[in-house]
């Protein structure tokens, strides 16, 4: 028995765990699409949970939520991938990789017994007609954005990436990654800064097939940040939301809301989230 | 013929037991493919010719790839199996590289290659298959397979249509078979040497255009995948077109 | 031949499974597209059986699908060819189906049933406008593919792409063609099959597909100025016997 009270209680547990994940923030210009994410380790010995899988030459996402839930995911699209090229001899376009997705967790809110995905990505890719960046949600919704962040504390970034889109809607991929990690740097804490280990970046495009930077290759990116010692980029600015730019021309999720609230940056919860 | 047939006077012509049809699943799409080994590079090379018996389908059809990694590959024989057996193999260095984060060894692709082929050992791909790139000491190497996925390594090897006139050149001309010092009544034998890359490759073409000359099956078109340390390139040289 | 009263006429063992049968189709690139032909005859053994078979298949925006072979896996493939249409236009995001997608698809569908052993029996050429770059590529029964600047299945293999490789030798050739002589080259190859082809026929479909004008079909084109006064010369056959 599935109750619809208005929503669904199980995607609506789902859409909590992608709050708990670590942020990720997404940017397409026609040309390219740039990922960058924020790595989490559980501990201070441990290592940091991945959050940028490529899918092919042309696709890649980023997750926040149940990680495991984004393998299976991200194998599900380098199968659909691969079948493209082997079917067809064709990129998969990043609409279709979308639409796919979308589907398959859309079932997984209607099957008895099932539970929904725990994670949400940011797809971006490049095809013949141009370079895409889409949001996936474990409900089954699936929009296309220029910009888009998700995870926890993203509110801020999302903020950012609101009163810059329209001046970087013709940026270089060099601006659109310097850009993606000013959004980024937003959704720390005061306590956190950006660092090689911490941060992951990626871009797919015209004439670039996906690359992902990790640890050493990241510090030249990050060396581009305002010399402001990597700190926010106006004052005040940080964290939270601050005035009342949410959620008019964002998507319809009520959870947005929620995050203006202070949030545990690793909360202590039953699952583990990235 | 069965009982039940009328007979037709013919009786003496026709068979007197029922005609089996059976689908033949194999062709034969000529051409000929030679792998080269030097000290820091390696060649593969294959004529460009693709025909199916005294007819030339295509003067260009391509038969020798680059699969990523710094390896080349080529699957000489039935083209449709050489195909499959070429995009499946690069398919599978795909998800090497998911799986392992990694460029693959050129002994590990070979080994590989042998389990493709071998699984299907009773359906067999129709090709004789040859991979070149660098070892992991850096220098060149060549692997040539069976159609079953026996395999070895070895420093020059040819397949296909003209296998059989190109290979005791090159056991001559890369390995110096029969060839001894002067002066010393074949008692000793010439010392083994690399050859330089401008060698091989004009070995390579003279290889090619002795074949051309002497076999239907090969010509139109010679193009050389050159494997080194910077990667790979490739060299294109007209054949006779007769 | 086989002169039993019995067999004579019937599809022999080399046509296994071709019941209905249609031959020949021919095309050729020229320097803003494509031009492809072929007749509407469709026959059993030597019986012309069908007299308005159509064989070109337009599929996508800029693509054609030629078929020639047997006539119900021909029909099968052209039921594919709308659903991988259909499925295409599902999707609706934007991105064209190109000649080169449905080659590779028929080519995949070819190759997998020649490896169940339960072969498609046809031959194939898919031609069409890839990104304003001519597009020519051959599949067949086998899961064999081949590219040229002119292909021709059938009989035409002997016939016709002869007569073409005269108007366009080599791939630089075709930016030196325009329509007219495409065209006319592929009018006068249909002209020759019906010649020489038993089983052929002088109607035929002829379809162009160019930037300017995309995909063209013209139906029911009649072979002119026939000229059969070389019938009376020919001796040894039938019952001109000196």
């Amino acid at each position: 028995m599935v109750i619809l009270s208005p929503t669904l209680q199980q995607v609506e547990y789902a859409l909590e765990a992608i709050k708990q994940g670590s942020a990720v923030v997404g940017l397409a210009t026609k040309e390219h699409a740039v990922l960058v994410a924020l790595k989490r380790n559980a501990e201070e010995l441990g290592s940091y949970q991945k959050k940028i899988i490529k899918v092919d030459e042309n696709l890649g996402i980023a997750l926040a939520g149940l990680a495991p839930d984004a393998r299976v995911l991200s194998n599900f699209l380098r199968e659909q991938a691969m079948s493209q090229r082997m079917i067809y001899n064709r990129a998969l376009s990043v609409e279709k990789a979308s639409n796919l997705l979308a589907d398959k967790a859309q079932k997984n809110t209607q099957s008895y017994g099932g539970r929904p995905y725990g994670v949400g990505l940011l797809v971006v890719g490049y095809d013949e007609t141009g370079a895409h960046l889409f949001e996936f949600q474990p409900s089954g919704s699936v929009l296309e954005y220029v910009g888009a962040a998700i995870g926890a504390r993203s509110q801020a970034g999302r903020t950012y990436l609101e009163r810059n889109f329209e001046s970087y809607a013709n940026a270089t991929k060099e601006e659109l990654i310097v850009h993606g990690l000013n959004a980024l740097r937003d959704t720390l804490s005061q306590d956190k800064e950006l660092n090689s280990k911490n941060t992951s970046i990626a871009i797919v495009g015209k004439d670039t097939d996906f690359t992902l930077w990790d640890d050493d290759d990241v510090q030249p990116w990050l060396n581009k940040l305002d010399s402001t010692s990597n700190a926010r980029t106006s004052g005040g600015n940080n964290g939270g939301d601050d005035d009342n730019d949410d959620d008019d021309n964002n998507n319809d999720e009520s959870g947005d809301k929620s995050e203006t609230k202070p949030e545990e940056e690793n909360s202590e919860d039953k699952m583990e989230t990235d | 013929m069965s009982a039940a047939t009328v007979n037709s006077g013919y009786q003496s012509e026709t068979h007197s037991t029922p005609i089996e049809h059976r689908f033949n699943p194999y062709s034969d799409n000529g051409g000929t493919i030679l792998g080269i080994a030097g000290e820091d590079f390696s060649v593969l090379a294959g004529d460009t010719r693709h025909t199916v018996g005294y007819s030339i389908n295509s003067r260009y059809e391509p038969k020798v790839f680059d699969a990523g990694d710094n390896i080349v590959v080529s699957a000489n024989g039935f083209s449709a199996d050489g195909n499959a057996l070429v995009s499946r193999f690069k398919n599978h260095l795909k998800w090497y590289h998911f799986n392992n984060n990694k460029k693959i060894s050129l002994s590990s692709a070979a080994r590989f290659i042998q389990h493709m082929l071998y699984g299907k050992r009773f359906f067999p791909y129709y090709v004789h298959t040859i991979i070149a790139g660098l070892d992991d000491e850096g220098k060149g190497a060549v692997y040539s397979f069976d159609p079953v996925g026996s395999y070895e390594r070895e420093q020059c090897r040819a397949g296909g249509a003209a296998a059989s006139l190109i290979m005791p050149f090159l056991d001559n001309q890369v390995n110096f078979k029969n060839q001894y010092e002067p002066g010393t009544d074949g008692k000793v034998k010439k010392e083994l040497k690399y050859l330089s890359l401008e060698e091989v490759i004009q070995l390579v073409r003279d290889a090619f255009s002795s074949a051309t000359e002497r076999h239907i099956h090969v010509g139109d078109g010679l193009e050389i995948l050159i494997v080194t340390k910077d990667g790979v390139r490739t060299e294109y040289f007209d054949l006779k077109r007769d | 031949m086989d002169h039993d009263p019995f067999r004579w006429g019937r599809p022999n063992d080399q046509h296994y499974g071709q019941y209905n049968n249609a031959i020949a189709n021919a095309a050729i690139k020229y320097k803003d597209g494509i031009v492809i032909a072929a007749d509407n005859l469709g026959s059993y053994g030597s019986l012309a059986r069908f007299t308005d078979v159509e064989r070109l298949f337009p599929t996508g925006d800029n693509a054609v699908v030629g078929i020639s072979g047997d006539i119900s896996d021909l029909q099968y493939v052209s039921r594919l060819l709308d659903d991988l249409e259909i499925e295409h236009n599902y999707d609706s995001d934007g991105h064209q189906l190109k000649a080169s997608h449905i080659h590779e698809y028929l080519q995949k569908v070819f190759y997998h049933r020649r490896s169940k052993m339960d072969p498609l029996w046809n031959s194939v050429i898919v031609a069409g406008l890839d990104d304003d770059k001519p597009f020519l590529k051959y599949v067949d029964l086998l899961g064999v593919t081949y590219s040229a600047p002119t292909l021709a299945t059938g009989f035409g293999a002997y016939l016709a792409v002869p007569l073409l490789r005269k108007v366009v030798d080599k791939e630089e050739d075709v930016a030196n063609v325009d329509e007219e002589t495409a065209t006319n080259a592929i009018r006068e190859c249909m002209k020759v099959l019906y010649y020489r082809d038993a089983r052929s026929l002088d109607k035929y479909t002829l379809v162009t597909i160019s930037k300017t004008n995309g995909v063209k079909v013209e139906k029911n084109q009649q072979s002119k100025e026939q000229s059969w006064r070389f019938a009376k010369d020919i001796k040894g056959y039938g019952t001109q016997v000196v």
